[in-house]
Formats: structure tokens, sequence, C-alpha cells
């Protein structure tokens, strides 16, 4: 944890409000987000029990589960979980505007850039923690092998037609998540925890109701006691006021409410089945489907405080400016987008279940690469930001006092002014370090030169002058003129190209099986209860 | 120890034994790739010039893959002292200075930023990082990884495909690769991107001959027990020299002060611990970084001589046979701020990660828990404290604040468990101890 970041959670608790860490919004918000909180089975990895879905704040969808354990109602939800969520995928897939990418000529070698198209805006998934997140993974994982009935006639338990494909953008989506910065899919908790700080633990903070509590605590009340009643306040009935925020459940909900309505539930099927005539059966069906709007009504119960949570999130965040970078990171978000969609329409099979040596190495080196632009971009965009780099030795602010122009020894001499600067910061500068500054939006280059006696900085501007002798106008600061600069680079340089996945070398275990087609586990005897 | 009988154990000998069967797998061997493990100041770099050499005389054309820009030109640096008359080729980046200037002066070096203009000479050297970006060349028949333990399985997917068969020599007690970036998706996969170089090397090639070198000639008899049982408790290594081989001593008698009784301490027994009073602080603790500062000056002020195998004369303990180390890159600013305030320059001030591999006559290290409230993977790793107590020749001051040992006991390593993942012995928690309980028999209590 960085400095300036205690110091603002000490303030929080001193001042019993959340502070803010930035003060402009660092990551994208779609003008309609889709906002999902799902709910899972308590002791059943990957058994979903209900979610509200929804782009619309005022009437979200529930989709619920009545008996988690049977496996036609599962596939009942994730059918109508696809019902909700691909018609508002695919809205955004043909409005597109036309785009160039470099692409490698299979012929030539050579890189020439290609016309393709480029999706104009990309939908936008809100969960409410970063275990929603999880189970977004989750139920991809589950649902991208699936065979539906026309891809295999013989299966014994065919997925509805349009899971399998929810499961692959459900992946892409989950996988995207984990590229940093990046907007597909955010958790709530994520989202605020970047923008504020609270005055609790950053294990607490993970409490969606506690987070928002600190951040907008109710008339009257200090962060601290409204987000200790959001964790532990629990109603007449022995119920938390502010459940959980999912998909885990409160295990007071799971024993004291959902348990015995699912008993109902389950007895009503069974009377159902053992009816032995037609009224008989109508009176059964009624108590069924009495117990089924039990059971939505309870989940709907829980799930209600947490969808409201994160809309109330979701208007905190909207009222920051969005920071000027953010645009540029949303357009990588949406050439994702627009890469799966086009893997999708092209019929390319699931993303396999586990990254080859080399896709495992280039997701690596493309996140640590948006990892350093993204903590670049955001500081450059914030001051509130750059002033935890600047405490931090890593940037300094500081006014130019003089300028004295000087030349490289070359046989064209290019200009490389040499600048003192005074600041208060103090840098961690040494012999070659550098230093950058943005001069329209482009990074300057200068080198660290010396310390003069009285502790001012003098810099050797390096680059962006122009070619002539002369440096352009501009292009060098003026004595007297404030200038942010960063001891670390702007922007980042791609890795290396690695090889081809059919040339992984032998240190490598040399090319993947490619024989071996990826589809779903066997049916077990232990998979059947 | 009279009366026992010490199986006799001649380091020189042992050292060579390794270093001969280390140099038959790698000439006439018929694995692809040999394992070298080697413990602090074994002799890597001398064993990696010698491997070249041969190499380069048996007429086969020799790649070598280093980890740093400064490990490079100390290879070729080396390399030329040894053999001037071998064509070198050092391989560097298009940066401005990419190469120690040094190496203008050596005729037979040649130095370019392209592959094509280094080819046919018998060894070209350069980065991972610059190798990785050559693309279009015949494989070199062989190959030298050093380092490979701090080099990452990503770094060596890029480079593998350029030669045919490789030695890898590494340490593995040092500090892990890392990633700014979560990469527990792969972990437990063979080819986790993130996990080290050899790590992958044997997942996929387990037959591979392992070897190791066991003889430390830079860690004195006082520290070789301690760093081989605490951080390589599978894997022992002595030291080269004896008991007696290595002294260090002042001109100028101790004024009673906390600094000068830790350093009569660490020149009796090689290792002084100095004890701040317990408190929770930032991490540029002002009081320690003081205290570090002080040590330093004091042992400069007290005209340290040392005796070793090196020389039969004391050599004087100058500015730069001294070392401080921190774990984080503030607590090194701050130090090297507060030495510069008590007027002493030339003394490297570094963190652990850019210590690795080399070497000082005294070291003095503020220890990556003192003053924490908690204690985080990142403080806990074996490697950091590893690199820190295994830099010195005749002696380690470590200046603590007090009370690490509950800290350690409070926080038991609580990293989640990885299927697939070979379990590191010893885990930075018991390590930490280890070392501990031996620097609680030379503490010295801090008094100004």
């Amino acid at each position: 944890m960085s400095l300036i970041s205690t110091l603002a959670r000490l303030e929080a608790v001193e001042s019993g409000r959340a502070q803010p860490l930035a003060t402009v919004r660092h990551r994208h918000l779609s003008p309609r987000p889709l906002v999902f909180v799902p709910l899972t089975t308590a002791g059943e990895a990957g058994a979903p029990l209900g979610a509200l879905v929804g782009t619309d704040r005022e009437s979200p969808r529930l989709l619920a589960v009545a008996q988690p354990r049977d496996r036609e109602l599962r596939f009942a939800f994730l059918a109508e979980l696809a019902e909700t969520l691909l018609p508002y995928l695919d809205g955004y897939a043909d409005d597109v505007e036309p785009a160039e990418r470099n692409e490698t000529d299979p012929e030539t070698g050579k890189r020439v850039k290609v016309e393709v198209e480029l999706c104009a805006d990309a939908p936008q998934l809100i969960v409410p923690s970063r275990p929603g997140v999880d189970f977004v993974r989750l139920l991809g994982r589950s649902m991208r092998f699936r065979r539906t009935a026309e891809q295999d006639p013989d299966s014994p338990y065919p997925a509805p037609p349009r899971v399998p494909l929810l499961g692959r953008w459900l992946t892409h989506y989950g996988e995207r998540a984990r590229v940093p910065g990046s907007s597909l899919l955010l958790a709530m908790t994520d989202l605020l925890g970047r923008h504020w700080a609270t005055g609790q633990s950053h294990l607490e903070d993970k409490h969606l109701g506690a987070l928002l509590a600190w951040i907008a605590p109710p008339e009257g009340a200090s962060g601290a006691e409204a987000a200790l009643r959001a964790e532990v306040e629990r109603d007449r009935g022995g119920q938390l006021v502010c459940p959980p925020a999912g998909p885990a459940t409160d295990p007071a909900f799971d024993n004291k409410l959902l348990a015995p309505a699912m008993e109902l539930y389950d007895r009503a099927r069974q009377a159902l089945a053992a009816a032995e005539d037609g009224a008989a059966a109508d009176e059964q069906l009624a108590r069924l489907t009495s117990a089924e709007r039990e059971i939505r009504a309870l989940l709907r119960g829980v799930l209600r405080p947490t969808w409201d949570a994160v809309w109330d999130g979701i208007d905190l965040v909207r009222e920051l400016p969005e920071g000027p970078h953010v645009a540029d990171r949303w357009t990588r978000d949406r050439w994702s987008f627009t890469g799966h969609r086009d893997r999708v329409r092209a019929g390319e099979p699931p993303q396999p279940r586990r990254d080859d040596a080399v896709s495992a190495a280039q997701k690596l080196a493309a996140r640590e690469t948006a990892q350093a632009q993204l903590e670049a971009q955001e500081a450059l965009d914030d001051p509130l930001v750059l002033a935890g780099r600047r405490l931090a030795g890593e940037a300094f602010v500081g006014v130019v006092t003089d300028v004295v122009m000087a030349w490289s020894e070359s046989k064209r001499p290019s200009p490389r002014p040499l600048l003192t600067v005074r600041t208060d910061d103090g840098p961690h500068l040494g012999v070659g370090v550098k230093a950058y500054r943005s001069l329209d939006g482009k990074p300057q280059c200068a080198e660290f030169v010396r310390y003069e006696e009285d502790g001012a900085i003098v810099l050797r501007l390096l680059d962006r002058m122009g070619r002539s002798r002369d440096p352009a106008e501009g292009s060098v600061p003026e004595a007297g003129e404030s200038v942010a600069w960063t001891l670390f680079e702007h922007e980042q340089r791609g890795g290396p190209k690695l090889p081809e996945p059919e040339d992984t070398p032998w240190t490598h275990g040399g090319p993947p099986r490619t024989d071996a087609a990826e589809s779903a586990d066997a049916v077990t005897p232990e998979d059947l209860l | 120890m009279t009366g026992t009988v010490i199986p006799l154990f001649d380091p020189a000998s042992e050292a060579a034994r390794a270093t001969a069967a280390i140099l038959e797998d790698t000439l006439h061997g018929d694995a692809r790739g040999v394992v070298v493990d080697s413990p602090p100041g074994a002799g890597k770099s001398t064993l990696v010039v010698r491997a070249a050499l041969e190499l380069a005389s048996a007429g086969r054309p020799l790649m070598v893959v280093a980890q740093t820009n400064a490990q490079v030109d100390d290879l070729v640096l080396r390399l030329a002292e040894k053999e001037p008359e071998l064509p070198v080729g050092r391989l560097h980046s298009n940066d401005a200075d990419p190469y120690d200037k040094a190496l203008d002066g050596l005729p037979n070096v040649r130095k370019s930023a392209k592959a094509g203009e280094l080819d046919g000479l018998d060894v070209v050297i350069s980065t991972a990082a610059k190798w990785a970006h050559v693309k279009g060349v015949d494989p070199w028949r062989h190959a030298i990884v050093d380092e490979a333990y701090q080099m990452r399985s990503d770094a060596l997917l890029a480079v593998a495909g350029l030669f045919e068969r490789a030695l890898f020599v590494g340490d593995p007690g040092q500090l892990d690769p890392f990633s700014v970036v979560g990469a527990e998706q792969w972990a437990g996969l063979s080819y986790d991107p993130s996990a080290s170089a050899v790590s992958t090397l044997l997942a996929h090639n387990p037959e591979l001959p392992q070897h190791r070198l066991p003889v430390s000639w830079r860690l004195p008899a006082s520290a070789a027990p301690l760093v081989s049982g605490a951080f390589y408790p599978y894997t022992p290594f002595r030291s080269g020299t004896g008991a007696g081989d290595r002294r260090l001593a002042f001109g100028v008698p101790s004024d009673g002060s906390g600094p000068d009784r830790v350093l009569d301490e660490a020149a009796e027994s090689g290792w002084g611990l100095l004890e701040l009073p317990a408190r929770h602080t930032p991490r540029t603790d002002p009081e320690a970084v003081r205290a570090v500062a002080l040590v330093v000056r004091r042992l400069l002020d007290r005209g340290g001589a040392s005796v070793s195998e090196r020389s039969p004369d004391p050599v004087p303990l100058t500015a730069d046979r001294l070392a401080v180390g921190t774990a984080h890159r503030d607590q090194a600013a701050a130090v090297r701020a507060a030495l510069a305030e008590l007027g002493v320059a030339g003394v490297t001030v570094d963190t652990a990660n850019r210590l690795q591999g080399r070497e000082f006559d005294v070291t003095v290290v503020l220890h990556p828990l003192s003053g924490r409230p908690d204690a985080t993977a990142f403080h806990l790793e074996t490697g950091r404290l590893c690199v820190l107590a295994s830099r010195h020749r005749q002696a380690c001051v470590v200046v603590c604040r007090a009370g690490v040992s509950e800290l350690l006991d409070e926080h038991p390593s609580t990293e989640p468990v990885q299927l697939g993942v070979t379990v590191k012995f010893p885990d930075g928690w018991e390590a930490n101890h280890a070392v501990l309980s031996h620097l609680e028999e030379h503490r010295v209590v801090w008094a100004p």
C-alpha cells in the first residue's frame, strides 16, 4: 500500500467518511451497462441459485432455480440467462466503424494495413464483487463445452441451444477482466475501491454494503457505524438487513428460509408426480406453483438490496468526470469485443480449457504492458494519483528556473538544452535516470545531469525538439514554467515476438497436441445424483 | 573437536571434481541440457567462463544468455581477461550507452546491435531481452544460460529456438523472478510463464543431468553453515576457507556505542545484530535508517582492515568494499540520503534485487521485517533474505527493530496451496526464524 493511500485511510478513520483516491474516473462506464447479480448454491460449486439481471434499475429480471440439484432446472436457468444476456451482447455487434489493423501478409510476410470492422461501442457487464467475476468465469467454463441436441444428437443431456455460446462469451469477459485497466466486466467493489479509501481494512472493503456505507453514510452516522451495521445488523427473524453481495449466501438465510422452502417445493413435486387423478394433480400443481413463487420471493428479497447497491455505486462513480486516457483503454476493450465476435462468427471452437505455453506467455506479456500503461496513464490523468507517485519519489513537479542551450556533439548538432528545475519533491534520481514529461500528449524525455549546490535539479532535454539546429517553438519549457516530470515511461513497448505455438521449443514441451479435440469431461457415475 | 575424526574435506578438490563432471556432461554428454545449481559465491561466473572457453576451443559456436547488461559486460571482460585472442561478439540494444565503455579497449570484442554482424564469432553474448528479438538466424549449436533461476519461463520461451542444447547455471536460493500482474491462472502448469526458466525446463525434461557446486568461496566459515542450513537445507555446501583464514580488525577501539559494539561483535563472529526498540514504523524508519548510516560511518572511521586468503597483509576496508542492503527502493534512497548527511560516499546502497550476484567484504542490512506491523509474502520471501545474508566475505551487520520473532509467529505463511506447484523448502517463515535465532546470539541493543 502506498504512503498516500495509507494517509487517505487514516483521514477516513478520522473523519468517518471515505476519502477520494482519485479526482477523475479511471474506468469506462457504459451509458447502458448490464448489471448481473448472481447467487450460487451453498456446497454446490457451479450450481446457480438465482440472479437479478438487466439494464434497467427499476425492472430487473429475476432468474431463479427452485431446486439447484435438478439439472433440468439448472439448464432452464442458463437458457433464460442466455436469452437475457445474448440479445444485450448482440445489440452491440452490428454497429461498426471502419478501422485499420496491422497484419502479417501470409504470402510476402510483410506487415500490411488491413481494413477491418471495429464495434462502435461494446457491452459492459457489472457484477457486485470480485467473487462475482470469478462466478462469471465459472459459468463460462461450465457452459462453453456443452453440446446442444443439434451438435450432438446422441447426447443424453443436451444443453439448450444458446447456452454454449453464452459460455464462450462469459469466458471471454472473465478472461478480459484479468487485463489491468479493462472495463468489459467490472466488479463494483473494485471500481469503488479504486476511487475511494475507507477507514477499514482491504478485507472489509470486499463487502459492498460496508464499502458503500463508508463512501455515502446515511445522514448523521459515521462511516464506521454504518459499515458495522451493514456487516452485522439482523432483523427480528435473524436475517441480515444487508445480505452479502454474493454469489455466496448467508448461512442463516440458507438454513432458516431457503431450505424449508425448497423442502416444500420438493414435496409438492413428489405429490404432483404421485397424483392419481386430474383434480388431485391440479391441487398439487397449485401447491407446486405457490412453493416456487415462495422461493422466487425469497431470492428477490436477498438479491434486491445488492442490486440497488450496485446501481448506487454506478451513480457515485458516474459523478466523477472521465479521465482523458479512459477512452483509449476502452477502445482496446472494443477491439477485444470485436475480436471475439469475429471468432464466434467464423465458427471457431470454444476457448481451450488451458492456454498453451505460447498463449500463456503472450497473455502475461500483454497484461504486464497493460499494467504499466494503466499506472502511467492514471498518473497523467489525475493530479491526486500523481501526488502519490511524487510522494513515492517516482515523479516530481518543479518550476524551471533556467534554460541553457546546448547541442549534441555529432556532425549535425541537435539541440540538447539544459534545464534547471527547482522542486520540493524528493525524486529518486541518479546517474543516467530518465525523466519524462507530457508535451502535447506525447512523452518528451530528459536525463538527469546533476544536482546544483542549492538542491535544484539539472536535466538535459533529449528529444521532440524537431530536426533543425534550434528547437521547435514550444518544445522547450521556458523559465518560470511549472512542469510535471515522471521517472516512469508514459508509453510501453511491446515485448518480443514469441514463436508460433507449433514452433514451441523443447524446453517448453514442444508443440501442443492437436489430435485430442477439446470437449467436456465425460460423464461419470458420480455426476448423477 | 579433539578425539573425533573429521572426514577430510578439501574444498579445492571437491570443487574441481564437480566442475570436471559438469564440463564432461556439457562437452561430451548427449542430453540437450545440463543444469548447474550454484550457492552464493561458488564460482558460478568462473564456471561459465571456463565452459565458454572449452566449448569455443572445441569449435562449437556458442551463444551466452545473461539477464542484465551489467552481467553481460562482466562476462565479456572476464572472457577477454582469460583468453584475449578469443573472438567475442557483444550483441547490444539500440539504446544510448548500451554497453560498458571498457569493452571498447578490447581488440577482439566486436560490438553490434545486429546479430548478423556477429555471425561466425566463437562466442556471442547478450541479454535474454535482446536475444528475444533475434530472428531468422541458424540456431547455435550450444548456449550457456547464466542466472537461469532469475530468468522467467516466458523469456526462455522467446530464446530457446536459437540454440540446440544448453548449459543452465544459476542459484536456486536467490530471488525468484516475479510478475507485476497476477499469474495464478497458470499456476501448476508445467510452462507457467511466470515461473523460473529452470522449473519449466526440468518439468518438461526431468531426465536432464543436474549438478551442483559444493563450495562457497565468498562466504566465510562463519556464514556458510547458517546460509546453507537456512536456505539450502537439502543441498548443503561448505565454505572454501577455514575458521581462521579471514579476520577483520579495527585500528580505532570501540567508543562503547551501539554501532561500535555491534561492529566488534561482527568482527569477532562474522555476524552482528543491532537491535532497536520495538516500534511500528513507516518503511523508511528514520531511526533505523540513521542507525544503518552510523554503522557504516563508524566502520570507515575505525580504520577497518581485513585479512583473507587473497593477500597475506591486511587490506584496508574502504567504501567500495562495503554495501548496504534493503528490501525497498525508498529505503535504499533514505539510507543514501542519511549517508550523504554523514559525509559518506562510495558505498553501494541497493535493494536485494539489485545486489544479486555481487560481493563485498562487509554488508550492513536493514532487516526486511524491521518495524513492520505485518509479514507479507514479499517480505517473507526466502530469496530476499538469502541475497541480503550472503553478499559478504567477512561480516554482516543486521539492523532491526525488536519484535520480529513475535511478528513472524503472528503471521504464519498463508499463501494458498496451488495444485501441481512444487512446494519450495524452506519457506520464508522458516528461513527467517532460522536466521533470526542465529542473529540473537550476536545481539547488541541500541545505545547511541
